[in-house]
């Protein structure tokens, strides 16, 4: 047993691609968008802004606008969620050695869904509590998992917590539901914050969720050693010294921080942080120190380029980039899943 | 203290006015004079035996367009939109989205309005042989007078109907040829804060192109007519105006709107040329579509309409 030579064998060129990658298409998102803008032009504005620079880009003052107020913010902000989902992704995956394992695992999905659901019924989907109301119940969710896992016994167990985020999640669902049928007016704000959106963010929205998520990836990526010893199992790992249950926490807890926050600024986007990891764990090697940074590169990569598609495809309208993320996310996982020889397991 | 005076004398003259009605005219409580089509009628399909005493509206459309043709007396139940007029507000009201056979039937209706069906209820109240008529949403003015002619036919108010069709027509056609000619005036029409918005091809995009003005909107139609835009999309079309017809619903407004991000680039908006519709005349297709269609000809074109 030893996770070392994997990482040392792909680490710096994986790191390498990922980063590339996640230029390319940040590059391309800022380029390309409903609206034709010569790249010429739009790389002259942003050259413009340089510090000791002028140049004449030759935009309008609307056609500026397109590229300060709605691209650049919403493709930072798309790379921060898709960062801290697949980050969250991966370690849920890696702490409860579950394959199906994703950041809405303990109910985090259900609680913003209820949340948000609530925000928009009483004050409006465009009311600046929705956010809000959605990260308190994201945080609501897991901490009542947290809760009943305990009280259910088996000391918040892996599994046990599972099952208490299935009680949960069903429990959040059904709320959300009933509430929403009572307030049938107001079923296309909550389904279409559901099916996430990025389409009307703007610098606030940023502001809202970067230390959210940079306090999250932080935090995870300082524990992808832990989480390479909990992948042996959790009585090795407590013969090695380490506390499965506690590094559980702590792993939770920043995951959820960051899917909260993600989840409140952009709504439910699915599927990144089940198959980005996946992806890097089947192309890059089985070890959290390989996983982490590249699921962190990788899936704000994945997600910038969802959502230059969401923008684009339907060009000036736009798809719920929910939508782009299962149908392109699912048959380039089974690609991946096809071509590789790797299985899942430590 | 005069005011005050006056109200029991104004109750007493109203009770006064009511029980002579109620003398007068049977079971509709309402000075207007009783039904007087001819029964039985067939209507869009659906066969009405008599006049309808106990109407069922689920719509707020209709039920402005049945108390603007004198039916409102007829009336016994409205969904929870129906606030105007007055009288329909005080109706018995159900949920009109989450609406079942058995509610509808515990009113005793002798003819229901859907505007949509939720699903099967028109074919359900017709097994309980209660007469169910289904008039959508139009998709042209011509299609609200042809509501209102058939809500006339069904509920025996022919010539009330007959008059007030004239009269939307002659309002009609007040505003618009006080449009003055010129080149088409474009406009975002905003449905709600996730830029939904609609094409010059629906009712409403019909109606504003009356008056001389354009959807950019048709540039993105997806042929819904009503397509989501995009926030690039709306800054790059920099329209003349903006109409804003999610105030009531969605607490937008013209500071709201200033302060999305990239917004106060537009020309509308450094201008002051945000509209804010009243939301409800915006989504019902009742008499008061002319209040409407005033309401943006006067913020559009200025004083220079009536």
């Amino acid at each position: 047993m030893n996770p070392e030579k994997p990482l040392r064998r792909v680490g710096p060129t994986g790191l390498a691609v990922a980063l590339g990658l996640l230029i390319a298409v940040l590059v391309g998102g800022v380029l390309v968008g409903a609206v034709g803008l010569a790249p010429g032009r739009v790389l002259a504005e942003l050259v413009d802004r340089l510090p000791w620079v002028s140049v004449d880009s030759g935009l309008s003052r609307q056609e500026a606008a397109i590229i300060w107020d709605l691209r650049l913010p919403r493709l930072v902000l798309a790379a921060l969620v898709g960062a801290t989902l697949a980050a969250a992704g991966a370690a849920y995956q890696g702490v409860f050695r579950n394959p199906l394992a994703d950041p809405y695992l303990l109910g985090v999905a259900a609680g913003a869904g209820l949340g948000a659901t609530l925000g928009i019924v009483s004050a409006g989907a465009a009311s600046p509590i929705v956010p809000g109301a959605a990260f308190a119940g994201a945080v609501g969710a897991v901490l009542l998992t947290y809760a009943l896992g305990g009280v259910a016994g088996g000391g918040r167990a892996g599994t046990t917590l599972i099952l208490a985020g299935v009680a949960v999640a069903a429990f959040f669902t059904a709320v959300q539901t009933f509430v929403q049928q009572r307030h049938a007016d107001t079923v296309r704000e909550v389904y279409s914050w559901i099916l996430g959106r990025l389409s009307t963010v703007g610098w606030t929205e940023v502001g809202l969720l970067a230390p959210y998520a940079v306090v999250s990836v932080v935090l995870l990526l300082l524990h992808r050693r832990l989480l390479d010893v909990l992948a042996v199992g959790e009585e090795e790992a407590e013969t090695l010294g380490v506390g499965a249950a506690r590094v559980r926490l702590v792993v939770v807890l920043a995951a959820t921080l960051g899917t909260a926050g993600a989840v409140a600024v952009g709504g439910l986007i699915g599927f990144v942080g089940l198959v980005v990891p996946h992806a890097v764990r089947l192309l890059a090697g089985t070890s959290y120190r390989v996983i982490l940074p590249l699921s962190v590169l990788g899936g704000a990569a994945f997600l910038v380029a969802a959502d230059l598609g969401a923008r684009t495809i339907l060009a000036p309208a736009e798809i719920p980039i929910g939508v782009i993320t299962a149908f392109v996310g699912g048959p380039f996982f089974a690609v991946v899943l096809r071509t590789s020889r790797r299985g899942w397991g430590p | 203290m005069n005011r005050k005076a006056l109200v029991p004398v104004a109750a007493l003259a109203l009770t006064a006015s009511l029980a002579l009605a109620a003398c007068g005219e049977g079971p509709a409580a309402e000075t207007a004079a009783p039904p007087a089509g001819t029964f039985p009628v067939e209507v869009e399909g659906t066969l009405i035996p008599a006049a309808p005493q106990r109407i069922v509206s689920a719509a707020a459309s209709h039920t402005e367009i049945l108390y603007a043709i004198e039916a409102g007396g007829q009336v016994v139940a409205t969904d929870q939109f129906s606030d105007y007029p007055e009288e329909a507000a005080g109706t018995p009201k159900f949920d009109s989205f989450n609406l079942g056979v058995e509610t509808v039937a515990s009113f005793d209706p002798d003819l229901v309005i859907l505007s949509f069906d939720p699903g099967d209820l028109q074919a359900g109240l017709a097994a309980l042989g209660i007469p169910t008529l289904l008039l959508g949403p139009p998709v042209a003015l011509e299609d609200v007078y042809g509501q209102i002619g058939a809500l006339g036919q069904a509920t025996g108010r022919i010539a009330e109907a007959e008059r007030l069709i004239e009269e939307m027509t002659t309002a009609v056609e007040g505003v618009v040829t006080a449009i003055p000619a010129g080149a088409a005036i474009t406009y975002y029409y905003e449905l709600d804060p996730t830029l939904y918005s609609l094409t010059s091809r629906t009712f409403i995009g019909g109606l504003l192109a009356r008056l001389g003005m354009q959807s950019i909107a048709d540039a993105a139609d997806d042929g819904s007519g009503y397509p989501q835009l995009s926030g690039e999309f709306i800054l790059a079309a920099d329209p003349d105006f903006i109409l804003l017809a999610d105030i009531l619903c969605c607490g937008q407004s013209a500071a709201s709107v200033a302060a999305r991000p990239g917004w106060s680039s537009l020309a509308a908006v450094e201008a002051g040329r945000v509209v804010e519709l009243d939301d409800d005349l915006a989504q019902r297709w009742g008499p008061r579509i002319v209040d409407l269609l005033r309401e943006v000809a006067g913020a559009v074109h200025g004083g220079e309409t009536g």
